[in-house]
């Protein structure tokens, strides 16, 4: 029989104004195996700790079950204060009252009795917990980063820095991510090329850094210290060791139709190329879909000119296999895709067009060599309209409900830039909200109003209409003014929501990361540990987690690259001690555990055992601890229930239920 | 007050929840204090995949008036497939349940995920008004009259 | 039956197999039961005839265990049954010689004794050779008929088929004797309101006396030690009579070889109940045929069953509800 000790937390009056706290102590002592109740006003604070390591020792408890928040926030923090006092930390359970019960339940007397079953349940539950004790794993000392934007890139030199292997895989041809499509950043306006391509080259001269281009995760097994993962490493069709990035293959590529991403498909690009001058590798790729060699066999003029015989047109995928500690994942985002929007006449007419693609219209090394001009006519504007919001903050399905959180800055940006340098353009911004909390941000944004006169209307866009003369109508409210405005553009720009890459589902299910409705990366606690997955060993830096802008991406970067270092400078890892265990007497043998078991954790062997005396040799389910994660998808599958899981065992879970339908 | 008022029915509902969406969505219906009935009580497991349909029939022949299994969204669970096991069995489950005329808006799967604390709440509000709506559940209780 | 026992006398004596598995006489004309033939003059009350319901496969978990070949006699349905425990690997293909036997429909001695004969001295037409359409039955009454079909277990009417799905050799003549629906049953339950459901399966269950016959017939329900009998899947750490397992076992059991359980109808052929036990089982077959495909459990060796696989796209439990 267990002596169980009881300790309900009051959490200020979070648990204590609807819980009656003495009540659920008093209740705890009819509970059979309970020897001590008492409750305090923080059980987590050191005090409150101290109370339990006390009680633990002077009534010779065996177990403890405190009534507190949920386990996901402090069962650790009592798991370590009751194995500091000398009992087995898996013999500590929590009864969720606040978050299950007091925040939930306005009437005393009903969340009081919802608190006395919570903790009927823990009790009933560890009357039958046993002492458990974690295993030990390894840690490979070497960091995957998954995408080679700012994120990947300032996260793999941090890493790199604290003087551990780090490997970065980036599915396109170069690194660079999407600050490389930027011209100038805010608050500061300076060029975002200057900024990012010395990152670039560091992070590519690293000697703790290897970069694979053009490369995609294709396999991830393994757990937190210990992850082995295959990287596909698409064919360029250029060896990468001979290209000396001459660059004349994409001078003479006779096939110069395919839309360049880089360009956001505002001009063509070969289908040889680099997909910007600063690209790191500065080593073209092939795009088969394109090239003319691949489609008809005949052409091969990369080939012919190519003084360095780089080029390979029978170069196959590779697959790397490499292990890991830990991974950080750095996928970054994209445009929406502005098909639900057809109102702002984005497919109808090439003058409506998105921020991103403003970006490169204003960059030198764009499809207009920096010259702001309409892609229709190419004539200069002079009335430019920027419609913010364009599915973010969006109430129905069309759109995204949360707040993209760059727009509103890049727009100032971009409205201060044109207005710099090219005074006779009148800029009109229509936004539902103007947000821009940060460093010098709300500043940079009153300049934009003050200095230079960039005519900001709180109103939505209702359409926008082109017009046969090539101009565009733009009908929108004014809600200050309460009136209709009917404006005439020569371009409008669209505040495009942002979104997760759309490999990112794909990645986070490798992964087994959980991911939310947004396709965002969920982090471990929102506020406590925001750059954690809540598996073990993963990471998020950048937008994959939520949107942000560069400096909050920079910073969390390095946030994910300690809790990485973290985890590397670690030489070994203890596993968490709640897997399965076959009980070999019961254990058919029949193989429908190991079918369920995501992990490959369970083999067979044949053995003999000894039943009581009576000794045969058949076959036998046997677990990897080491492997198994403790789901207990084999625990079900088993008829006979010799297959069961150490610390939510059939016994205590029935107990649980036992215990709440009593 | 009549005697029914005082003897109003009080379901007892158990939600099984598992420990990385659901629970976590739980938690954050409370931290975002939307409320549901006390009735419902949660039940801490690893996985929808851990849920052994012995559970469920073990809670109803305990005087459960409803059982609900929690689990992160098909494609989205922490350990990559538990919730596609759990979705097949508790499909035969629930389908046995009807079959022999246990009233089947008595068990439910829900996907919950750890940003919907929202949905958290509001299928707790659902199902424990469903579960008034079909009263007391005598039925598994009854499945064998021994007399 | 004659060259059954030949064959198997002929692979005793040259060793190619240490012993037999067939079936025995019992007291009564209708009452063979399995057993084990290790000598030659073992044989004397071999028997094979209509009566020969028992689904032996099961018996081979353990034979397989011992030394040397075992010969086992398995009906058309019953190789299903090794099938699916050559899948479970409860059982060594190695060490069984398989001879598939015909099978022209089985019978039940309870569908004949519902018609009123009673008092029963011996049976015609039961042997595996005849071809009678119409049983002779000698009683203490005199002689009385019986059509074959009408005194035919309910799961020869809807039987999988003639094909030994295993086999080392064949011996004996088969017949087709499908001459039902096999999910008619299923499909008028489901037709019936939750009420009269419910009214159905009560009393049904209620018959139940809990012998384990079911379980003990079970091709399926081989598990080493049964989890009703085991301390480690109660809280009370108490086995058996506790009402859980009174109310809930046909369920659970139903559960537990769902997606594994071939159909063979073993266990309603055994319940002293008479408790239709099947249809537990086959609504489940139904059910994993409408939803995942269809699938026969012990057509082959297979990996995984229906239940320890699944798709992305799988129905979600609400259709439960939403079929109505």
């Amino acid at each position: 029989m267990q002596r169980i000790g009881v300790f309900v937390c009051h959490c200020g009056s979070n648990i204590a104004a609807t819980v009656d706290v003495k009540k659920v102590a008093e209740w705890a002592l009819k509970e059979p195996g309970v020897v001590h109740a008492e409750d305090y006003p923080y059980m987590c604070s050191e005090a409150g700790q101290s109370k339990i390591q006390a009680a633990i020792k002077e009534k010779n408890l065996t177990g403890v079950v405190v009534c507190s928040c949920s386990p996901r926030m402090h069962e650790t923090t009592f798991r370590e204060a009751a194995e500091r006092a000398g009992i087995n930390p898996y013999m500590v359970e929590i009864a969720n009252i606040r978050e299950h019960c007091s925040w939930i339940h306005k009437d005393m007397e009903e969340a009081t009795k919802k608190a006395v079953i919570l903790m009927r349940a823990a009790v009933a539950k560890v009357n039958l917990n046993t002492p458990l004790k974690p295993g030990e794993s390894r840690v490979t000392k070497r960091a995957l980063v998954i995408g080679g934007g700012i994120a990947g890139i300032q996260t793999a030199l941090d890493i790199a820095e604290a003087g551990y292997k780090v490997d970065i895989v980036e599915k396109t041809p170069s690194i660079g991510g999407r600050m490389s499509q930027l011209d100038k950043t805010f608050p500061t306006l300076d060029c975002s090329a200057c900024i990012l391509t010395p990152k670039m080259v560091e992070v590519n001269k690293h000697e703790n850094v290897n970069i694979y281009t053009y490369s995609e995760v294709e396999k991830v097994s393994g757990f937190v210290g210990d992850f082995t993962v295959d990287i596909r490493k698409k064919a360029r069709s250029v060896d990468m060791d001979k290209c000396t990035g001459c660059g004349v293959c994409q001078e003479k590529c006779p096939s110069k139709k395919t839309p360049s991403e880089f360009n956001r498909a505002l001009n063509t690009r070969t289908a040889i190329y680099t997909p910007f001058a600063q690209a790191i590798p500065n080593v073209p790729v092939i795009d088969r879909e394109a090239c003319i060699k691949f489609k008809t066999g005949k052409c091969g003029i990369c080939e012919k000119v190519c003084q360095a015989g780089a080029i390979k047109y029978d170069q196959e995928d590779e697959i790397i296999t490499e292990k890991y500690g830990a991974i950080v994942v750095a996928t970054g985002f994209d445009m929406i895709k502005l098909d639900n929007y057809d109102e702002y006449a984005y497919s109808q007419s090439k003058d409506v067009i998105t921020s991103l693609e403003l970006e490169r219209i204003m960059n030198a090394a764009g499809p207009t060599k920096g010259h702001l001009e309409r892609l229709s006519d190419g004539k200069a504007p002079k009335e430019m309209v920027f419609i913010q919001c364009v599915g973010s903050r969006c109430s129905d399905d069309r759109g995204k409900s949360y707040c993209s959180k760059i727009c509103c800055m890049y727009t100032a940006k971009h409205a201060m830039l044109i207005r710099d340098k090219y005074p006779d353009v009148n800029v009109t911004v229509f936004y539902i909200d103007v947000r821009t909390p940060g460093k010098n941000f709300d500043e940079f944004y009153r300049r934009a109003v003050e200095d230079y006169g960039v005519n900001y209307i709180k109103g939505q866009v209702g359409k926008v209409i082109p017009q046969p003369d090539g101009k565009l109508l733009v009908r929108g409210v004014d809600l200050i003014d309460n009136k209709q405005i009917l404006k005439e553009a020569d371009m409008v720009v669209l505040a495009a929501a942002i979104e997760p890459n759309k490999d990112v589902r794909k990645i986070a299910t490798m992964l087994t990361a959980s991911i939310d409705t947004n396709n965002f990366l969920t982090e471990a606690h929102a506020k406590l540990r925001p750059v954690e997955s809540p598996t073990a060993g993963i990471f998020l830096s950048g937008v994959c987690q939520g949107p942000k802008d560069i400096p909050e991406t920079v910073s969390q970067a390095g946030a994910a690259a300690v809790k990485a270092i973290g985890l590397l400078a670690k030489d070994k890892l203890m596993t968490n001690p709640c897997t399965a265990k076959p009980d070999e007497l019961m254990c058919n043998g029949c193989s429908q555990c190991a079918n369920v078991c995501p992990y490959g954790a369970i083999s067979y062997e044949v053995k003999e055992i000894n039943d009581h005396g009576v000794r045969e040799t058949r076959r036998v389910a046997s677990v990897n601890s080491a492997l198994c994660q403790g789901c207990g998808a084999c625990t079900v599958t088993c008829p006979s229930g010799a297959m069961d899981l150490q610390g939510f065992s059939n016994r205590q879970i029935l107990a649980e239920v036992d215990a709440i339908c009593r | 007050m009549s005697i029914e008022a005082n003897e109003e029915f009080k379901p007892k509902i158990v939600a099984f929840c598992c420990n990385w969406c659901s629970y976590a969505g739980a938690d954050l219906a409370g931290s975002s204090r939307l409320g549901y009935p006390a009735d419902v009580k949660i039940i801490r497991v690893p996985c929808s995949c851990r849920v052994n349909p012995m559970f469920i029939l073990r809670a109803f022949e305990k005087g459960a008036d409803g059982v609900i299994l929690c689990g992160c969204h098909p494609g989205d669970c922490h350990y990559s497939t538990g919730n596609f096991y759990a979705r097949r069995r508790m499909t035969m489950l629930f389908s046995m349940l009807d079959y022999i005329g246990v009233e089947n808006g008595r068990t439910r799967v829900e996907w919950v995920s750890a940003a919907e604390g929202v949905k958290f709440s509001t299928t707790m509000n659902e199902f424990v008004e469903k579960i008034h709506s079909l009263g007391k559940n005598v039925r598994l209780g009854d499945l064998r009259c021994r007399n | 039956m004659q060259e059954l026992i030949a064959r198997a006398k002929e692979l005793l004596a040259d060793g190619t197999v240490a012993r037999v598995i067939g079936w025995k006489a019992g007291d009564l004309p209708y009452n063979p039961e399995p057993a084990y033939f290790e000598k030659e003059e073992d044989f004397d009350d071999f028997v094979y005839n209509s009566f020969c319901g028992a689904n032996l496969s099961k018996l081979m978990i353990e034979a397989c265990k011992l030394e040397g070949k075992t010969l086992v006699c398995l009906k058309p349905c019953d190789t299903y049954s090794f099938n699916q425990l050559l899948t479970e690997h409860r059982v060594d293909r190695d060490k069984a010689y398989i001879i598939g036997v015909g099978c022209k429909g089985k019978l039940d001695i309870e569908r004949i004794k519902k018609q009123g004969i009673k008092g029963i001295k011996s049976i015609k037409g039961a042997e595996i050779t005849d071809d009678a359409e119409t049983l002779t039955i000698d009683t203490l009454y005199g002689e009385k008929t019986c059509a074959f079909k009408d005194a035919m277990l309910e799961r020869c009417h809807v039987c999988k088929g003639k094909e030994h799905k295993i086999y080392d050799e064949i011996i004996g003549e088969s017949k087709d004797t499908k001459d039902a629906e096999r999910f008619a049953e299923v499909e008028k339950i489901e037709a019936m309101s939750p009420e009269e459901k419910f009214a159905f399966f009560q009393k049904e269950l209620s018959k139940c006396i809990r012998c384990n016959a079911c379980r003990n017939a079970c091709p399926a329900c081989s598990c080493r030690k049964c989890v009703f009998d085991s301390t480690k899947f109660d809280s009370q750490q108490k086995a058996n009579v506790d009402s859980f397992e009174e109310k809930m076992f046909h369920i659970i059991r139903a559960f537990h070889v769902a997606g594994r359980c071939t159909d063979c109808g073993e266990c309603s052929r055994v319940c002293p109940q008479g408790i239709p036990l099947h249809l537990f089982n086959r609504k489940f077959i139904k059910d994993i045929d409408e939803l995942y495909g269809e699938y026969q459990a012990g057509e082959e060796v297979v990996e995984r069953g229906p239940l320890t696989s699944y798709t992305f796209e799988d129905a979600e439990p609400g259709i439960v509800a939403e079929r109505g």
